[in-house]
């Protein structure tokens, strides 16, 4: 028998051995994240899921019988419909508009030389070394009808500007917050972006915009949906900068699903809603990836 | 003949970095014209001032007459063969072909049926639908090709587009650019760094180093001819002695040989004999050497075989030399140690400055 035969008749044992092998370990290493992903993620998600079906007691207390879709029946209630509208609205003007502030930052700093542009990158995370909720606080003052943006106006002559406790305090501390998500993914796009693509469209008679909306666009497309998702869901659900910069009538979302669960102690309710929200930004993200996907 | 490309003084600099140094060059309507240098030696920036990429700092660049001064390079009647083919990802090879058609606003029937042709002159019609990733690295040279000679420029550039491909395949697409470039009559502006690729397939060369163009000419006139060490030394194998000018007719080699040469310099200058290792014949010790050839003894060092052709390395008075002889049956082989004489024409003697 020569070698190679031998090779060849133990060869699919030996390939199942290394498959399993390469299973197992992959197994051991993944351990830890599924370990902490079932216990803190997917025990309580199927908690608010058995809830959403109970009944709520005249107390207020969750009484786990007697399941029932009432609470899911609620969530076409207009009032509902109308704050989640109204959150689903200010999600989208905050993902737009971090998307046009972002776009051409990323763009900048993708096409700046190494030691600009980690100067640029580091920039743009230093926010996260300090506590959003105290960054939140901050925008108060900033915005405030005595702060000093409201102190500039009446310098100058013009009246106090009464920004704070409104949806468009609410969007500025949005967009704020949620810009670094924007940023980064785009600027991972654009930076493994072969620029040379962009120079022979510009060669085959392209101007600087039709290259730019031709290919840079198109093939950075995936920066841009993994960006808008990454705002979008969180701006969606959104409670610590409407608590604290919106105001008392505009509901949102995020807010509703916590009074329900603390003020009006109507824990199904709460819970039902937080299930909606889900499907809906699951369904959602579906169809943005598919249309990404096909134009990209 | 008019001419396609003229560049007067052209300087790009970099920063303190100078690319290019005052080239001055005239490129020929329908000629296939070669930059060859190494890796840095301002030949692809010089592609890239053409084609627009780049500008330079100073001096005049025309084509068919028209200074190009900043034009941009979507108004320049030039299209470029990327190194990388930089074909955009997102289209299918017709798309890539048919983009500088629709950028121009061609008429959809019009463009289809130039993209047609196009993708049939280089054999890829059957693959129109294809996406750019599903094509081999010469199906897609060849979609870069046709994505370029489409839109019928008045000048191709070509940036070392055979580079990425493997022996055999470079050398069956250096016949084929040639024949192309015949067909369409299109002036070829090809840049390479492979002195066998500029050889085989350039009406004209020039080669260039350190920013400075150092010789234009024909192929043979850059092989046979070169200007100075460097050029002798870049194209093809060569053997440089050291040398001293006796006169017009005459350099003295290490050793004390005074062997025969065209010289054109003045009297005990120090100078550099180039000959290449083909036209050197060795003879045994004993053999009738025909008059008149210039002439050196030695003894071989070694002896290399590398199929079509034996290499020795020879020992003599005036340096080692390479001797290049043909592998054809009968033909006299010498062994390490052997006493040889090595003979060469005085037309093969090529003089060049230090």
């Amino acid at each position: 028998m020569s070698p190679d035969a031998i090779v060849e008749s133990a060869r699919p044992e030996l390939e199942t051995a290394a498959r399993k092998a390469e299973a197992r370990r992959g197994f051991f290493i993944a351990l830890p994240a599924w370990a902490y992903l079932m216990v803190f993620f997917l025990v309580p998600l199927v908690i608010v899921f058995v809830y959403s079906f109970a009944t709520r007691s005249s107390t207020g207390r969750t009484v786990l019988e007697g399941w029932n879709l009432d609470s899911y029946r609620r969530l076409f209630d207009p009032l509902v419909f109308d704050i989640f509208r109204r959150s689903f609205v200010l999600a989208l003007i905050t993902t737009v508009i971090c998307l046009a502030v972002s776009y051409p930052f990323a763009y900048y700093i993708a096409t700046r030389g190494p030691r600009v542009r980690n100067v640029l990158l580091v920039l743009v995370m230093i926010p996260f070394w300090s506590n959003f909720l105290v960054r939140t606080y901050a925008w108060k003052v900033l915005l405030g009808s005595d702060g000093p943006l409201s102190q500039l106006a009446q310098a100058m002559g013009g009246e106090p500007i009464r920004l704070l406790f409104t949806n468009t305090a609410v969007l500025i501390g949005l967009v704020y917050g949620f810009l670094p998500f924007m940023v980064l993914p785009l600027y991972a796009a654009l930076e493994r972006m072969d620029w040379s693509l962009v120079e022979a469209a510009r060669d085959l008679y392209a101007s600087g915009w039709q290259a730019f909306r031709r290919v840079t666009w198109p093939l950075s497309r995936p920066g841009v949906i993994a960006g808008s998702i990454l705002v979008f869901i969180p701006a969606l659900g959104a409670y610590v900068t409407p608590a604290i910069l919106g105001g008392a009538t505009d509901v949102l979302i995020g807010d509703y699903i916590v009074s329900q669960f603390l003020a009006a102690r109507n824990q199904p309710f709460g819970a039902a809603l937080s299930f909606g929200i889900m499907v809906v930004m699951l369904a959602g993200t579906v169809i943005y990836f598919r249309s990404g996907a096909k134009n990209a | 003949m008019r001419v396609a490309v003229e560049m007067q003084d052209v300087s790009k600099a970099f920063g303190d970095v100078h690319a290019v140094n005052d080239l001055n060059l005239a490129i020929e309507d329908g000629e296939f014209f070669s930059l060859l240098g190494p890796s840095g030696c301002g030949k692809t920036t010089t592609l890239r001032m053409i084609a627009g990429f780049e500008f330079p700092t100073s001096g005049s660049l025309k084509i068919h007459g028209v200074e190009m001064g900043l034009l941009p390079p979507n108004k320049r009647p030039v299209n470029t063969v990327f190194q990388s083919y930089a074909l955009f990802p997102h289209m299918n090879v017709a798309e890539n072909v048919g983009f500088g058609l629709r950028m121009k606003d061609v008429g959809k029937t019009e463009a289809e049926q130039r993209v047609k042709r196009a993708l049939d002159m280089v054999q890829l019609s059957d693959r129109a639908e294809a996406s750019s990733s599903q094509l081999s690295g010469g199906q897609q040279q060849r979609v870069a090709l046709a994505r370029a000679l489409v839109n019928e420029p008045e000048v191709l550039l070509l940036d070392e587009p055979l580079g990425a491909l493997d022996l055999k395949l470079r050398q069956a697409m250096q016949v084929e650019l040639k024949v192309l470039q015949e067909r369409v009559g299109i002036t070829f502006i090809y840049v390479t760094h492979d002195q066998e690729e500029a050889l085989t397939m350039s009406d004209r060369i020039g080669v260039m180093s350190g920013g400075r163009l150092l010789q234009v000419g024909t192929p043979e006139e850059i092989y046979e001819r070169p200007s100075s060490r460097f050029v002798a030394d870049f194209i093809g194998e060569i053997n440089l002695l050291p040398a001293s000018v006796v006169d017009h007719h005459s350099v003295r080699l290490l050793g004390g040989l005074v062997v025969k040469a065209e010289t054109g310099a003045a009297a005990g200058q120090d100078v550099t004999m180039a000959v290449r290792p083909e036209r050197l014949e060795l003879y045994g010790p004993s053999e009738h050497i025909p008059d008149g050839l210039n002439r050196v003894e030695g003894s071989v060092i070694r002896r290399i075989y590398y199929g079509d052709v034996f290499y020795y390395e020879v020992d003599t008075p005036a340096g080692v030399v390479e001797v290049k002889e043909e592998n054809r049956p009968g033909v006299e082989l010498f062994h390490t140690a052997d006493r040889v004489v090595v003979g060469w024409d005085q037309a093969a003697t090529i003089v060049v400055a230090n």
